[in-house]
């Protein structure tokens, strides 16, 4: 199913949280809304499923508008941070829950919701467990319940809000990938929140990257991370290094230097200089940047240091090999392999 | 060169376990002085005492028709208000926790009123409105309703004491139900009433038990609010508290802590299996967690 948010704006007590946002959700995807906390995404997560109602603005599940439509009329899937299971029921009667609860017209028979129900504890790979209470259960197994609840219902769209943000690394991991996999299984259209840009880089085919109430850039994992389109994205999206600089005759200068750099189109002028730190190059002689070390520490395979560029105290990090002999006070001189330039 | 003993482990009481929380001895040991001075030794005399009759005796005391009588209107009367407290209890901590309007806070507070009104006042103003000549009473009246000096008053009376230990209760678990998990019920396809009945009440049921037990034991041993209103008709509207005052008066000690020690006995068989069935429920579903 196709989701259409077409100039939804949210206000809370007439504080914006959303400032008329669009976006085009295709079947069958699964897209991440990543964003700092404040960004306005779980708040575009909860419009969308209905938890919330816009001030403005409409959402159209498919051709039809579902703004109007009630949170049960929807017929989404919802996955909370915190698991939110019924702790009176045992792991298959929350499961089943969603089709127990269908009128009596459209409630298949018990026999068929038990099936159902067993055939989905065996996709979360809970078999076995059916009978035990979501307390006997770790966080990583609870979600797994709660995420086989939301699919019982057959959702036309699948909604996770923060959905490994209570776990630890280890399970964080684990579950990300095993998500990926059942969402190629089932093809359900998918909206996750997080605020974890390496688990949005990983998992998503999109992401929505979201600051203060607007949407900043959508794209592909790799259109975002190598081409942000703002410096709030180049900085939110993976590591980045920035640095004012001078443009002049098509080249960066800083500090009445000339960096090696050149500045393409860009005009004359201020300018902001964007780098990943691990997107650089060491080079010896003049024209490149250059600068004194004053930390360095091991990340990984390899060594992040800090630089002190030039005599304004700017900083900036690049990844050095880890066995590379540098220490404190050395000289580095380097020149960034890509780069971005926003202006100033 | 010394050979270094290593003291043998010392063999303690089994069920201390090594613990960094400092005390054990000096706290346990307060606790059961305490407990034994304030409520054990006054009810183990109590026991003494009307076991002086002998076995036979005991029997013949405790089943005497008007014992019955009163042990029964008690009971009866308490285990109704306790029921209908919980009920309306439950109704009354869901309007507090979940909405949101002017006076809340002072309505909060007065649900505490009936902790600190003496109760024979209550009893009192009770009485002038549910009396046949009283501003609601005389609304009954007229059908041949008769509420003050009949068991419903009693049971009127109960529930007007019994209702703060329900709200207080109830409040704090329904606070702690997330409204995430109503979310879920919903998006789930339940309906307002389907999330009431198969997702919150069953989650509140550990703490309506416990208001329950609460509400009940407070009605059984309640006098000072009933005997204005309940009209005190033995074998109708006599409360046990109520006759046990009047063996007292009638010197008659003994009579007095059997039907005290038969009450006791009642209450704690009550109680108890209240507390076991709580203690199942919060183990199923892990309250805490």
């Amino acid at each position: 199913m196709e989701v259409r948010v077409a100039n939804v704006r949210k206000e809370f007590d007439r504080f914006p949280a959303l400032h008329d946002v669009s976006l085009d959700i295709r079947s069958g995807e699964l897209i991440a809304l990543l964003g700092p906390s404040g960004s306005g995404k779980t708040t575009l997560l909860r419009l969308i499923a209905g938890l919330e109602m816009p001030t403005a603005g409409k959402i159209f599940f498919g051709d039809t508008d579902a703004s109007e439509k009630t949170v049960q009329e929807r017929n989404i899937g919802f996955v909370f941070q915190h698991y939110a299971l019924f702790r009176h029921m045992t792991i298959l009667e929350n499961v089943s829950f969603g089709l127990k609860v269908r009128p009596r017209s459209s409630r298949p028979p018990a026999g068929e919701i038990r099936r159902r129900a067993m055939e989905l504890l065996d996709l979360v790979q809970l078999s076995g467990l059916e009978k035990r209470y979501p307390n006997q259960l770790s966080g990583g197994q609870r979600q797994r319940v709660a995420l086989a609840r939301a699919l019982a219902i057959e959702p036309a769209v699948l909604l996770l809000d923060e959905p490994f943000g209570a776990l630890d690394a280890q399970v964080r991991r684990e579950l990300r990938k095993w998500l990926r996999e059942i969402h190629d299984r089932t093809g359900h259209t998918t909206v996750f929140v997080t605020h974890d840009q390496e688990e949005a880089l990983e998992l998503s085919d999109r992401l929505c990257v979201m600051s203060q109430g607007k949407i900043e850039q959508v794209g592909t994992p790799d259109t975002v991370y190598d081409h942000p389109s703002s410096p709030f994205v180049f900085g939110f999206i993976g590591e980045s290094s920035e640095l004012p600089v001078t443009v002049e005759n098509n080249e960066l200068w800083i500090g009445g230097r000339a960096i090696g750099v050149p500045a393409g189109d860009t005009p004359t002028g201020q300018s902001r200089l964007f780098f990943r730190p691990h997107d650089v190059d060491l080079v010896e002689g003049d024209a490149a940047l250059a600068g004194v070390v004053t930390t360095s520490r091991r990340v990984g395979g390899t060594r992040r240091v800090e630089l002190e560029i030039g005599g304004d105290g700017h900083r900036v990090e690049i990844d050095l090999p880890f066995d590379h002999p540098a220490g404190e006070k050395s000289r580095i001189a380097f020149r960034p392999r890509r780069w971005t330039l926003f202006p100033a | 060169m010394s050979a270094a003993v290593s003291p043998a482990p010392r063999k303690g009481l089994s069920f201390r376990q090594p613990s960094v929380i400092p005390g054990f001895g000096l706290t346990l040991g307060f606790t059961i002085s305490y407990f034994s001075l304030i409520i054990l030794i006054p009810l183990i005399a109590l026991a003494i005492r009307s076991a002086g009759l002998g076995p036979e005796g005991f029997w013949k005391a405790a089943t005497d028709a008007r014992v019955l009588g009163a042990l029964r209107v008690s009971f009866v009367t308490a285990l109704i208000a306790a029921g209908i407290n919980v009920v309306f209890g439950t109704l009354i901590a869901w309007v507090l926790v979940r909405y949101r309007f002017p006076g809340r806070r002072i309505f909060d507070a007065i649900i505490d009123l009936p902790f600190a009104l003496p109760t024979a006042v209550a009893g009192i103003a009770l009485t002038a409105i549910y009396a046949p000549s009283g501003a609601i009473g005389a609304i009954f009246a007229p059908i041949g309703w008769r509420i003050a000096y009949t068991p419903v008053g009693i049971v009127i009376a109960m529930i007007f004491i019994g209702l703060p230990f329900v709200v207080r209760t109830i409040q704090p678990i329904l606070e702690e139900v997330s409204n995430e998990v109503e979310e879920a019920s919903a998006t789930l396809g339940a309906s307002r009433f389907q999330t009431i009945t198969k997702v919150i009440l069953p989650s509140l049921t550990p703490a309506i038990l416990t208001g329950f037990a609460l509400a009940f034991a407070r009605g059984v041993g309640e006098y000072g609010s009933i005997i204005f209103i309940a009209g005190n008709i033995p074998f109708v509207s006599e409360i046990a508290p109520l006759l046990i005052y009047i063996r007292l008066q009638e010197f008659n000690y003994v009579g007095a802590s059997v039907i005290a020690t038969v009450m006791l006995l009642i209450s704690f068989a009550m109680l108890f299996a209240i507390n076991l069935i709580q203690a199942w429920s919060r183990r199923r579903y892990g309250y805490g967690h």
